[in-house]
C-alpha cells in the first residue's frame, strides 16, 4: 500500500506514550480545580513516520504535545503516564534541565503555532539562528554558518534572509525559517503544532510540501497537529484523533478516510467541503465539552447521534478493532456490537416519537 | 435607471511604495469592476491569496478608506460623495461587516452583548426597552439566543459561537448587504460548514447578499452564486461559481484550484503535489 518505511516492531518506535494523564490543576481557596486537558492517551510513533493529530480547538492537542516535549509549567501537570523516546534511555521527565536542553534541537525539535510570528521581530534572522542553533550544533561559528546557509538553500531560501529582520519578509519566508531553525540540528523528531493554520491556500501547499522534504531528507519522525482534516490527507501517514481530552480513533490515514469508525470521525470526514460536491454538509449540534466538567461516560455521548444508555454510564476503552485501527466507541467494540447499537439507536427514536 | 445594490467601476487603490525621492506607487486593488442586482440577493465570492488586493477592496466597499480613482455605488450614491454622520450612519445601517477573527474583533475585556446593545442602539435606533427583543431576534436567526449570550465574555464562548454571534450583530439593524472579510479561516475547520451553510439561509430567508471574501475555494464553491479571482489587484477571472471553479481557464486560477489539498489524496502515497509547478511566492514584492 505504502512504499515508505513504516514502523513495524518494538525496535522501531521512536515514541513511546503511554497512560499519559496531564491536568492544569489550579487551586482556589484551598478547593482544588482540575482540567483534563490530556486524560489517558496512548500512543505510539514509528521511525520515519508523521503521525497527525486532529480535533477540533479545545480537544487538548496542544497539550499533549507540549507535555511530550517536556514543555510544561504550572498549572499544567503530568498525573500519570510514561513518555519513552528511543533515543532517550528514561523518561523524559526524568531527566534534568541540563540533559533536557542538551536534548532539545538535537533530538527533538518544535515548529511552533502560528510559527510565521514567533522569530525575534527586533532582531535579525541570523541571531534567531545563533540563539537557538549555535549551542546544539557545537561547530565554530564559521562552519556553522556554511552548514545554515546549506540547508536554507534546500529549503529555497536565499542566505541573505539571515540579514533581514521578520517584518521583512514574508508570511511563507517567516515560516520556511521556523522550518528550517527546527530542522537545521536533523533532530530525530519534530513535533509540528498548526504550522500551516495561518496561511493562504497556495503557500500552505509549498509549506507542507517542504515539512515533507525535510522529514524524509533528515529521516526523522513527526507529530504534525491540525484541526485541519485536509492537511492530514495531504501529510499524515498515520491519523490520531482526539475528542476532549482522549484519544478516540487511530489509523492509518488512507483507512480513517476510508472507513472511518468512530462517529465524530465520520462527521469529521463527511463535513469536508469539496470542489465539485454540492451536497448539504451537516453541522454537529452542540459544542465541545468543558475539560474541568466532563460528561459522565463516553465525553461524546451529549453530541453523539448513536448515544445510548451504555454511553452515559461507562467510558469506552480505546480497543483495536484491527491490527493498525483503534477506536474508543461502545457501538464499534465488539463487547456491544454494531447491530446492537443501531436497534438500540432505533428504539430510542421510536421512543421519543411516542 | 439601474437597479444596482452595489456598483464598482474602475475601481484602484495605489499606495505610495518604497523610496524617499523617487516615490512609486503600486495598485494594492486595480480597475475592478463588477456590480449586484438589487432585487436578486446572492453571495459573491472574491478569491484570492494575501496580497492580492481582496481586505482592501472590501475596506473600500466598507467606505472605510477611499478609493484612488473609479467609483464605488450603494443604491445609485456614489461613497465618496456620504458626508456627514447621518448620512455615514445610513449606510452602516445597510452594509456590515463581518471581520477574519472573532476573537480579534471583540474585545477581550469587555461583554459581547455590549456589542449587540451598541448596534442596536446606534444603528438600529431602538428605544431601551426593546433592545433586548432586537438582540434576541437577530441571535435566533444565527442559531443562538440572547440568554446563551448575554453576559458573557468572548473567552466563554466557542470560536464558532462568537463568529455566529458578530454576524448576528451584523444582522441587527437589517442590512441589505454584509461583507464577509475570511469569516472562516480562523474558525476550526469543523465548524466551518456550519457558518458558510448560514451564509446560505441569510441569503435564503432574508434576502442579504454577501460579498464573501475567502482563499477556502472549497467554501467558495459550496456556498457562492458569482465569483472573481482576483491576482495582484487585478480581476483575473470572474462568473458563475461552479463554471470557474469546475475549469478555470487563466493560469492563476487553476494554480489556485491546483493549491487546493483535496481529502482523496489521503488515499495516494504521494500526498503532495510536485513543488516545482508551485512556485513560493507568486507575488512579486
Amino acid at each position: 500500500m505504502n512504499a515508505r518505511p513504516r514502523a513495524n516492531g518494538a525496535a522501531d518506535v521512536m515514541l513511546d506514550v503511554k497512560n499519559l494523564r496531564a491536568y492544569y490543576v489550579m487551586q482556589y481557596f484551598g478547593t482544588q480545580r482540575e482540567v483534563r486537558a490530556v486524560d489517558d492517551i496512548s500512543l505510539q510513533v514509528g521511525r520515519n513516520e508523521i503521525y497527525g493529530l486532529a480535533g477540533e480547538s479545545s480537544s487538548g492537542k496542544t497539550t499533549f504535545i507540549k507535555t511530550i516535549a517536556a514543555a510544561i509549567r504550572p498549572p499544567l501537570t503530568v498525573i500519570g503516564g510514561s513518555i519513552r523516546y528511543s533515543f532517550l534511555d528514561r523518561d523524559i521527565y526524568k531527566l534534568d534541565r541540563v540533559a533536557l536542553s542538551a536534548i532539545r534541537w538535537r533530538y527533538l525539535s518544535y515548529i511552533p503555532q502560528g510559527s510565521m510570528n514567533v522569530l525575534n521581530p527586533v532582531r535579525r534572522v541570523r541571531e534567531s539562528f545563533i540563539d537557538f542553533a549555535l549551542p546544539h550544533m557545537g561547530l565554530p561559528k564559521q562552519q556553522f554558518f556554511a552548514a545554515i546557509i546549506a540547508h536554507l538553500e534546500r529549503l529555497q531560501l536565499t542566505p541573505g534572509v539571515l540579514d533581514a529582520y521578520p517584518h521583512e519578509l514574508s508570511g511563507g519566508m517567516r515560516q520556511r525559517i521556523a522550518i528550517a531553525l527546527a530542522t537545521v540540528c536533523r533532530p530525530d523528531f519534530i513535533i509540528a503544532d498548526e504550522p500551516t493554520t495561518a496561511l493562504d491556500v497556495v503557500v500552505q501547499k509549498s509549506v507542507l510540501e517542504l515539512i515533507r522534504e525535510a522529514q524524509r531528507e533528515i529521516g526523522s519522525s513527526m507529530i504534525f497537529v491540525t484541526h485541519d482534516m485536509a492537511v492530514h490527507a495531504n501529510i499524515s501517514d498515520r491519523l490520531g484523533i482526539m475528542y476532549a481530552g482522549r484519544l478516540v480513533e487511530e489509523a492509518p490515514t488512507a483507512e480513517i478516510f476510508r472507513s472511518p469508525k468512530h462517529p465524530y470521525t465520520q462527521h469529521l470526514i463527511a463535513s469536508l467541503p469539496r470542489i465539485g460536491d454540492l451536497s448539504a454538509k451537516r453541522a454537529l449540534t452542540g459544542a465541545p465539552p468543558s475539560l474541568a466538567e466532563p460528561p459522565s461516560g463516553c465525553r461524546f455521548h451529549p453530541r453523539c447521534p448513536l448515544a445510548m444508555d451504555i454511553c452515559r454510564e461507562t467510558h469506552p476503552e480505546l480497543v483495536s478493532i484491527d491490527p493498525r485501527h483503534r477506536v474508543a466507541c461502545h457501538a464499534v467494540s465488539p463487547a456491544v456490537g454494531p447491530d446492537r447499537v443501531f436497534a438500540a439507536a432505533a428504539k430510542q427514536r421510536t421512543g421519543l416519537v411516542q | 435607471m439601474t437597479s444596482d445594490l452595489l456598483n464598482l467601476e474602475g475601481v484602484t487603490k495605489s499606495y505610495a511604495s518604497s523610496g524617499l525621492l523617487a516615490r512609486k506607487t503600486f495598485n494594492a486593488v486595480d480597475e475592478v469592476g463588477f456590480a449586484l442586482d438589487a432585487s436578486r440577493p446572492e453571495i459573491f465570492a472574491i478569491i484570492g491569496e494575501s496580497g492580492s488586493g481582496k481586505t482592501t477592496l472590501a475596506r473600500m466597499i466598507l467606505n472605510m478608506v477611499p478609493t484612488s480613482a473609479g467609483t464605488i455605488r450603494f443604491r445609485d450614491k456614489a461613497l465618496a460623495t456620504i458626508r456627514g454622520r447621518r448620512a455615514r450612519l445610513d449606510f452602516m445601517r445597510q452594509v456590515q461587516p463581518i471581520f477574519q477573527n472573532p476573537y480579534e474583533a471583540f474585545n477581550p475585556l469587555k461583554r459581547v452583548d455590549r456589542y449587540l446593545y451598541a448596534t442596536a442602539r446606534r444603528l438600529a435606533r431602538v428605544g431601551r426597552t426593546e433592545v433586548d427583543r432586537v438582540c434576541d431576534e437577530a441571535l435566533r436567526k444565527v442559531g443562538l439566543s440572547l440568554a446563551e449570550v448575554r453576559g458573557r465574555f468572548p473567552h466563554e464562548l466557542s470560536g464558532g459561537q462568537l463568529q455566529r454571534t458578530a454576524i448576528a450583530r451584523a444582522l441587527i439593524s437589517g442590512p441589505a448587504l454584509l461583507v464577509a472579510d475570511e469569516p472562516v479561516s480562523m474558525v476550526d475547520a469543523s465548524l466551518r460548514m456550519s457558518i458558510v451553510d448560514l451564509f446560505k439561509a441569510l441569503r435564503d430567508e432574508l434576502g442579504v447578499s454577501i460579498v464573501y471574501i475567502t482563499h477556502d475555494l472549497a467554501t467558495a464553491y459550496h456556498i457562492s452564486d458569482r465569483i472573481i479571482i482576483m491576482q495582484k489587484g487585478r480581476v483575473v477571472e470572474s462568473g458563475d461559481a461552479r463554471a470557474v471553479l469546475d475549469n478555470p481557464q487563466h493560469p492563476y486560477s487553476k494554480l489556485l484550484k491546483s493549491a487546493v489539498l483535496s481529502p482523496d489524496n489521503a488515499e495516494t502515497d504521494e500526498k503532495v503535489a510536485d513543488p516545482s509547478v508551485l512556485p513560493f511566492d507568486t507575488r512579486t514584492v
